[in-house]
C-alpha cells in the first residue's frame, strides 16, 4: 500500500489552455493517506474520471506530478504502478471458469497454485460465489460478473491502491448492500489504499472514511461524511449531499440574525462584514413544521418515503423541504416552519462563512 | 382505459418466466413493478405492450380482447432505460416522429409537440440535437416522444437507471407530475424500494415471475402480504428473527419479550418475525423494547445516520440509526426493537399480524 501525493496537478484536454475553464481538472494539491479509503463524489462531467485516469496512469496530466510514496511516477505505465482497478462494467473473460477468472492475476504474476488456491478460496467466500467456482462465466447475470471483477481487484493482496470506477452501478440495491459492506470489511481486515469514483452519495458517504467532492473540475470540500452534512463548504455540497439536498434562502445576515423571505431566523453565532450574494442553508433534516411561531409555509406535496416524509413547501415564493418523522402527525394547523439555530450555514458567493 | 391480465403467463423454453398473473390497470393510475433484475418486471410490460404473446390467459383493454394483437396495432409508448433519440435529428423532430408515422396533420404535430415539450421543460432546447443535451434532458426528449402520441397505456422500464443520482432525484419528483398531466395508464419499472415510495400510486412486487402484492403503495410497503413482499420492498432489507410463541409470550434465540399486543388472538407455535432496519434502535426507546446482544460488523455513516450492520446468532441485521455513532467493530453491543414495529409471519411465509404502528396508520 502506498500513500499517493498530487502536486500541482492539473489537467487541461486542450493543447493550450487559455484559462480556468479550459482545464477539465483544476489545480489540485493533496495526499491520500496510506490505507485511507476514499470517495470522489461528483456529477457527470465533474472531473472525477480524469482525476482517476491520471491516478492509474491512463492519462498523463498537462501539469504537475503524481507520486506514490514520493517515488514520481506521472510518467510511468499504468502496469508500473501496481494498482489494481474495477470499473463501472463486468470485466472478465467469458470463456473462463469463475475460479480461473479469479485467479488471473495472481497466476499472471507466477505465484504458487497452493497460494492462489487459498485466496481464491477467500475471495469467493467474500463475494458470495463459492458454489459458483466451477461454472463458466458467460451467462451469468450482470451482477454476478460484476461481483467476479470485484473479486479479481481485491485478490491481491501486494498492490499499492485499488481503485473503483462507478463499481456498482449495474449491481441491484439489495446485492449493493452486501458487496459495499464487504468492501468496507476489506478495508477494515487489510488497510487497502482505496479510491472509489461514483455520482451516488450513499455509496460516497458509507464507503469512504474521507470524501473529496468535485465540482466543475475542482475539489469544493475533502472531509468526513459528517463534516460534509453538517458543515458544506460551498452550496453545491449541501445541495449534492443529502436527499433532498440543502435548504437555500436569500438572506441579509447582521449580528445573530438572518432576515429572510418571511421574517428573520435567529443564528447561533454571530455574524459581520459579509458581502455578496448572502445565503442561508438548513438541511431538510432540520426544519421541522410547527402550528405556532415561524416563518409561514404552504404544503404543496408529501411524499411518504416509509421511514420519514419529506414535505414540499413553499416560503413566500422559495422552494422549502422539510423532513418530518414516520409518526409524527401532520395537522392543518402547521402553517409554520421553525429552523433549528444550531444547524444553519451562512454562505457569501456560494462559500461558507465562518462566525465572527 | 382499464388494462386487465387475466391468468396470463409466458412460458419461454420450458421455463415459467411469468407465472399465472391477474393485474387489473386503472386509466390515470402510476403503477410501479418493483422487483430485484430477472424477477420479470420487463417480461410482464412486454406482455402488456404485445411485443410478446402469453403463453396462457388473455389480455383486455376496457373488456376487449387485445391477447393476440401487435404492439403496433396497441395505444402504447415504451422508455427504456438507455434514452434511445435519434441523434441526427432536432428535439422538435425527435418529439415530433410518432406523429408523423401516424400521419397526423403539421398544425396538429406543431401544437402537440410544443405542449409536451413545455409539459418536459424542453421548450428551449427544441431546435438542439439530442448529444447537446444533458443526460437528463435527453431522457426528458425520450419521454417526451412516449408521451406526445397520447398512447392509452405508458411502459417506463427502468427509465432513471442511467441516470446520476441527483438528476434521478430531481426527476423522480417531476414524473408524477408529468403523469397526472396525461391521464394514461403508466407502468413503471424500477429495482429500488425507495423510487417506488416516491413515485406513489399503486405498487406490484415481483419476484421470480410472480406478483406477490398489488395495491397502493404505502400500504404495500407497511402491510406486506408475505415476508417475500417485504424483503423486496425493504432497502435495506427487512431484518428476520425465528420466535415462539406460547401463552402471552413471545421467546427468541436469546431471551423472551413480553407481547400483549402481539400475541393477541394468535395461537401458539413458531413464527418468523420481521421488522425494518429504521425500527431497531441503539438506545432503549420503550420501557417494553426487547433487547437483543448482537455483534457489530460494519458500520457504515451518511453523515446524518448510522447503518449498522449486526450478526445476531449468525443472522445478519441492518440497524438504520439517527446521527452519527463511533461503535467498536467487533463487540457484542445492545440493541433495541419495539414490539408496535415488528411484523408476525408463518413458517410458510404468509403475514399472520402486521406491525401495530402499520395497521394504525
Amino acid at each position: 500500500m502506498a500513500k499517493i501525493t498530487l502536486d500541482n496537478l492539473a489537467h487541461s484536454y486542450l493543447p493550450r489552455p487559455a484559462g480556468p475553464d479550459d482545464y477539465a481538472l483544476k489545480e489540485l494539491n493533496h495526499d491520500w493517506e496510506d490505507g485511507g479509503a476514499y470517495a470522489l463524489l461528483g456529477s457527470s462531467g465533474c472531473g472525477k474520471s480524469t482525476l482517476l485516469n491520471i491516478i492509474s496512469g491512463l492519462l498523463v496530466p498537462s501539469q504537475g506530478r503524481i507520486l506514490f510514496d514520493g517515488r514520481d511516477v506521472t510518467q510511468a505505465l499504468t502496469a508500473e504502478r501496481n494498482i489494481a482497478q474495477v470499473f463501472q462494467f463486468p470485466v472478465v473473460y467469458d470463456t473462463m471458469t469463475v475460479r480461473d477468472n479469479l485467479a488471473f492475476p495472481l497466476r499472471n504474476r507466477g505465484r504458487p497454485e497452493a497460494y492462489v488456491a487459498e485466496r481464491v478460496a477467500e475471495i469467493a467466500a467474500m463475494i458470495g460465489m463459492e458454489h459458483m467456482l466451477d461454472r463458466k462465466a458467460r451467462g451469468l447475470t450482470a451482477d454476478a460478473k460484476q461481483k467476479i471483477s470485484l473479486g479479481r481487484g481485491m485478490v491481491r493482496k501486494d498492490v499499492n491502491a485499488l481503485l473503483f470506477d462507478e463499481p456498482l452501478t449495474v449491481i441491484d440495491p439489495h446485492m449493493k448492500w452486501e458487496l459495499r459492506t464487504q468492501l468496507k470489511k476489506l478495508h477494515h481486515d487489510f488497510g487497502h489504499t482505496m479510491i472509489y469514483v461514483t455520482h451516488d452519495q450513499t455509496e460516497a458517504l458509507t464507503f469512504a472514511d474521507k470524501v473529496v467532492v468535485m465540482y466543475d473540475g475542482r475539489v469544493v470540500q475533502i472531509g468526513t461524511p459528517q463534516e460534509l452534512f453538517d458543515r458544506p463548504e460551498h452550496t453545491f455540497v449541501g445541495y449534492f449531499i443529502g436527499s433532498p439536498g440543502m435548504n437555500l434562502l436569500p438572506a441579509e445576515v447582521s449580528g445573530r440574525e438572518a432576515r429572510v423571505p418571511g421574517g428573520t431566523m435567529p443564528l447561533l453565532h454571530e455574524y459581520r462584514g459579509l458581502s455578496g450574494r448572502v445565503q442561508v442553508g438548513v438541511r431538510p433534516e432540520h426544519v421541522r413544521l410547527s402550528a405556532g411561531h415561524g416563518l409561514p409555509v404552504s404544503i404543496r406535496r408529501i411524499e411518504d418515503v416509509g421511514r420519514h416524509r419529506i414535505i414540499r413547501a413553499d416560503l413566500m415564493g422559495h422552494d422549502l423541504n422539510i423532513i418530518a418523522p414516520e409518526d409524527q402527525a401532520i395537522g392543518a394547523d402547521m402553517t409554520r416552519a421553525v429552523f433549528d439555530p444550531a444547524r444553519v450555514n451562512v454562505y457569501a458567493d456560494d462559500w461558507r462563512v465562518k462566525a465572527a | 382505459m382499464t388494462l386487465e391480465l387475466h391468468g396470463v403467463s409466458r412460458i419461454v423454453d420450458g421455463q415459467e418466466h411469468i407465472r399465472p398473473t391477474d393485474l387489473r390497470l386503472e386509466r390515470g393510475t402510476m403503477n410501479v413493478l418493483l422487483g430485484p433484475t430477472l424477477s420479470g418486471k420487463t417480461s410482464l410490460m412486454r406482455l402488456m405492450a404485445g411485443l410478446d404473446r402469453p403463453s396462457q390467459g388473455r389480455i383486455t383493454w376496457d373488456g376487449r380482447d387485445v391477447t393476440g394483437l401487435r404492439v403496433q396495432d396497441r395505444q402504447v409508448a415504451m422508455v427504456y432505460q438507455q434514452f434511445v433519440n435519434y441523434p441526427s435529428m432536432t428535439v422538435f423532430d425527435n418529439i415530433a416522429s410518432p406523429l408523423r408515422l401516424m400521419g397526423v396533420a403539421r398544425p396538429e404535430i406543431d401544437r402537440r409537440v410544443r405542449e409536451t415539450a413545455e409539459m418536459m421543460k424542453l421548450t428551449s432546447m427544441l431546435t438542439r440535437r439530442p448529444l447537446e443535451l444533458s443526460g437528463g434532458q435527453q431522457q426528458r426528449c425520450a419521454l417526451a416522444r412516449a408521451l406526445v402520441k397520447n398512447a392509452g397505456l405508458v411502459l417506463l422500464d427502468e427509465p432513471l437507471a442511467n441516470l446520476d443520482y441527483k438528476l434521478r432525484e430531481e426527476l423522480r419528483v417531476e414524473i408524477p407530475r408529468i403523469f397526472e398531466a396525461s391521464g394514461a395508464i403508466f407502468v413503471y419499472a424500477t429495482t429500488e424500494p425507495e423510487e417506488a415510495l416516491l413515485l406513489g400510486g399503486n405498487t406490484a412486487t415481483v419476484w421470480e415471475g410472480r406478483v406477490t402484492q398489488f395495491g397502493p403503495t404505502p400500504q404495500v410497503y407497511r402491510q406486506p402480504v408475505d415476508a417475500t413482499t417485504a424483503r423486496v420492498f425493504s432497502d435495506p432489507p427487512m431484518n428476520f428473527l425465528p420466535v415462539v410463541k406460547s401463552g402471552g409470550r413471545i421467546a427468541f434465540d436469546q431471551g423472551q419479550g413480553a407481547s400483549a399486543g402481539l400475541a393477541a388472538g394468535l395461537p401458539d407455535g413458531r413464527y418468523l418475525a420481521g421488522f425494518r432496519p429504521n425500527h431497531l434502535a441503539i438506545r432503549q426507546p420503550a420501557p417494553d423494547a426487547w433487547r437483543f446482544d448482537a455483534r457489530l460488523v460494519v458500520t457504515e455513516l451518511t453523515g446524518s445516520e448510522t447503518f449498522v450492520h449486526l450478526d445476531h446468532h449468525g443472522r445478519r441485521w441492518v440497524g438504520l440509526v439517527h446521527g452519527v455513532h463511533d461503535l467498536p467493530l467487533g463487540r457484542v453491543l445492545p440493541v433495541w426493537l419495539e414490539p408496535r414495529h415488528v411484523y408476525i409471519f408463518g413458517e410458510d411465509g404468509r403475514l399472520v399480524t402486521p406491525a401495530a404502528y402499520a395497521a394504525a396508520a
